[in-house]
């Protein structure tokens, strides 16, 4: 049976600057763990979208310093990392239009629309929820 | 994120250090479009051998930039893009569509 081996969690505010602290803080977390550069670069690459996520949709157009991004990261036995971002914005209105590749409700503001695409490619599990109080991203990596 | 641009010969370098991410990506993105304006160059040159992290905010800038020097009949060229930046770029299936050099 898995047990927890060690879990950290934050939260932050909805700025722009607070994505670099999250993947630092997802860096230190699985710095001992013996991940390689590789493994690495993709969980900083999803902790960075479900983040940016949040700020750019969940909380559009609300005040900052209201909104909170909440992460929360856990470690298993069984070499499991769990990542969860937790947003309580204004949710995702169809979760199936926004997994599609390059579907982007902010053109204008050049998002790729591959936010949620490269979530799912990157992780072995992504698990999404969410209704008009916010949004949980869960994401299962194996690190092997 | 720190950026370092040069003009010369109508090749205009812009070399992007540290992170691509939705924070820096609209400061890299307004001081590549003013260049493009001031330098009116024949050719862009995107140099990410010092791009530590690019998601898919970098992505986007790059697609924008492919499709502004596209309808200004600029070249537009990424030089030395890391392992973790070209993952992205393949993933996205936009990996053909790009000039890249690894020099």
């Amino acid at each position: 049976m898995k047990t927890l081996k060690n879990k950290a969690k934050t939260q932050f505010l909805a700025l722009s600057e607070n994505e670099s602290f999250a993947r630092i803080f997802t860096a230190g977390f699985v710095r001992n763990l013996g991940v390689t550069p590789s493994l690495l670069a993709d969980i900083k690459t999803v902790v960075s979208e479900a983040v940016t996520n949040a700020i750019v949709h969940g909380y559009r157009g609300r005040d900052a310093e209201s909104s909170l991004v909440f992460l929360e990261l856990k470690y298993y036995s069984d070499k499991t990392l769990i990542i969860t971002v937790t947003d309580r914005g204004c949710g995702i209105p169809d979760i199936e239009e926004a997994m599609q590749p390059f579907f982007t409700t902010d053109a204008e503001g050049e998002r790729s629309g591959m936010g949620l695409p490269i979530m799912d490619a990157f992780s072995d599990s992504l698990r999404l929820t969410s209704s008009p109080k916010g949004t949980r991203v869960t994401m299962k990596k194996k690190l092997l | 994120m720190k950026t370092q641009s040069a003009f010369k010969n109508g090749e205009y370098i812009v070399r992007i250090s540290g992170d691509i991410d939705h924070h820096t990506t609209l400061g890299i993105r307004e001081e590549i479009d003013a260049g493009l304006v001031t330098n009116k160059p024949k050719r862009l040159i995107l140099d990410l051998s010092e791009t530590d992290f690019m998601d898919s905010s970098g992505l986007g800038l790059i697609l924008g930039r492919l499709r502004k020097c596209t309808e200004a009949q600029i070249g537009f060229v990424l030089v030395n893009p890391r392992p973790p930046v070209i993952k992205i770029l393949r993933l996205a299936g936009v990996e053909k569509m790009l000039d890249i050099r690894i020099l």
